[in-house]
């Protein structure tokens, strides 16, 4: 019993004292924006804009128009079942746009560019690297976080625009061949019934995981130890920790926007 | 002529969870002078230099680098300390997505703002000739033996002129002949640099060849101090031991 009760204490000042790294980390890292003046800088967070938005495009273009796809499949079953198939147009472009779309491009973000980051940091944290960075008066957080945390923050809200899109005109064509709704249908019943709200609450949703996914990731890698196994534990703790925190800030931002009478 | 002694730790003491590894060490760094820390692997060299860069904090104790105590100073004047500093890691520790050129650059990027690119080019062409590492310089860590990889990072250790260079094994892993090259090379850094230089090593033949001093450390602690000379007279029997690489005498296994 007591041994239960010391690893949960453990786990709680484990979870504390990292989320209290991370959020320190997105401080420091945000004092240090000034940096993004400098040649080098910019052409370091151009690079990682390119990795994480660029490379990022056939994977999230894939998975998408699947969804797009699932949400037409699922919704029209119902929907037929109550004659009311005209309706897919707005169920799949209201889900697209403002939970679908960021959701999934944050998923994929995590599972492949934040993995990525935690463990390049991690490799440079258990090789030395991160030390010399420090040794030669350069701060990590702005050299390696800010880069990073600004491409992503910028970059996930562009995709997820995109595979919002994309999913809409996924789900469209399904629609089209599979419950006979044909495109102009289709696109007047979702036009018709996506608000700019949905459009920017979905945006800020992919700018907050964005957010989320490269501070958790850069901070897992940072504090990395133990060589290869300390960053195969931290590459895979960044995916964890990006999952949980996106499907409960997820939640919250929803219910910040459509619960809440302001 | 005064000694001006520009590294001192006071009764530094260091444990890394239940492992004490310094026990209260007593060390001075005088000006221009190569100290060599000879000690066995495991036995708190490298946590010693990574003390006087401020890497590490001591659990007690006082680091003075250049007159100043690194556990009381702001932030700032660290950074103004560490840019008096170089750095030659074990690994090299390049920063694998830069080439050499731009890694012994990145310094000088940094904190030479005022700089053109062409004088930066030159300084960092003009350090890498110094390690002869100029032709390879548009290549990338990766590509290049180990051996390179250490005197890119001396090129790159030695690219803002530091008054105290470290050196953290600077031989370990290499063979005879580029050991002896990577020795002559910090010979030859002190010799045109002027520069204050601690190496920490157990490699023998390359402590005697580039010390003014040595000191031995054993348990936390600096149990023996001199020339080279006076080390290889030494009566200490660790100290025989050690240099002698006896399997009998003082120093066990379980050290």
């Amino acid at each position: 019993m007591l041994d239960w009760i010391s690893k949960l204490g453990s786990f709680i000042a484990g979870s504390t004292e990292g989320a209290g790294y991370g959020l320190g980390l997105l401080v420091h890292t945000f004092l240090q924006a000034g940096a993004l003046f400098r040649r080098h800088h910019l052409e370091a967070t151009l690079r990682q804009m390119f990795i994480c938005g660029v490379q990022s495009i056939p994977v999230t273009l894939v998975v998408s128009v699947f969804t797009g796809a699932i949400l037409a499949l699922n919704g029209g079953l119902s929907l037929e079942q109550i004659g009311q198939e005209g309706l897919i147009g707005r169920i799949v472009a209201v889900s697209m746009t403002r939970e679908m779309g960021p959701f999934m491009t944050a998923l994929i973000l995590a599972a492949s560019v934040g993995s990525g980051m935690a463990a390049e940091v991690g490799t440079m944290k258990v090789s030395e690297e991160i030390d010399a960075l420090e040794v030669m008066a350069i701060e990590p957080a702005k050299f390696l976080v800010l880069p990073r945390l600004l491409a992503m923050a910028f970059m996930t809200p562009m995709l997820t625009i995109y595979t919002s899109f994309v999913g809409i005109l996924g789900g469209a064509i399904t629609s089209s061949f599979q419950y006979g709704i044909s495109l102009a249908r289709f696109k007047t019943d979702a036009v018709l019934h996506l608000t700019a709200k949905d459009m920017y609450t979905g945006v800020l949703k992919a700018f907050i995981f964005g957010i989320v996914i490269a501070t958790v990731s850069c901070s897992q890698g940072l504090r990395a130890s133990g060589g290869a196994i300390g960053v195969g534990q931290a590459t895979r703790k960044s995916v964890v920790i990006s999952y949980l925190l996106i499907i409960i800030l997820g939640y919250y931002v929803t219910f910040l926007f459509y619960r809440i009478r302001w | 002529m005064v000694r001006e002694v520009v590294v001192e730790l006071k009764g530094v003491m260091k444990s890394f969870g239940s492992q004490e590894v310094l026990r209260g060490l007593d060390l001075q760094v005088v000006k221009r002078e190569t100290l060599v820390i000879l000690g066995r692997s495991g036995s708190g060299k490298s946590v010693t230099i990574r003390h006087i860069v401020g890497l590490e904090e001591p659990d007690e104790g006082t680091v003075l680098v250049l007159g100043k105590d690194l556990s009381h100073i702001r932030k700032e004047e660290h950074k103004e300390i560490r840019l008096k500093m170089g750095y030659l890691f074990q690994s090299g520790a390049l920063l694998n997505w830069l080439s050499i050129e731009e890694n012994v650059e990145l310094p000088l990027l940094e904190h030479r703002r005022n700089m053109s690119s062409s004088e930066r080019r030159n300084l960092v062409r003009e350090k890498l000739r110094l390690v002869e590492m100029e032709p390879a310089g548009k290549k990338y860590p990766a590509e290049i033996s180990g051996g390179m990889k250490k005197r890119a990072a001396l090129a790159r250790a030695i690219v803002l002129d530091p008054q105290i260079i470290l050196y953290d094994e600077p031989t370990s892993g290499l063979d005879p002949v580029i050991a002896n090259t990577i020795n002559e090379l910090i010979l030859h850094t002190a010799e045109t640099l002027g520069t204050t230089q601690v190496v920490v090593t157990h490699d023998m033949e390359s402590a005697y060849k580039i010390a003014d001093r040595i000191a031995m450390l054993y348990k936390g602690k600096i149990i023996a101090e001199g020339t080279p000379d006076e080390i290889k007279r030494s009566g200490d029997p660790i100290v025989r031991q050690f240099i002698t690489g006896s399997t009998k005498g003082p120093i066990t296994s379980d050290d």
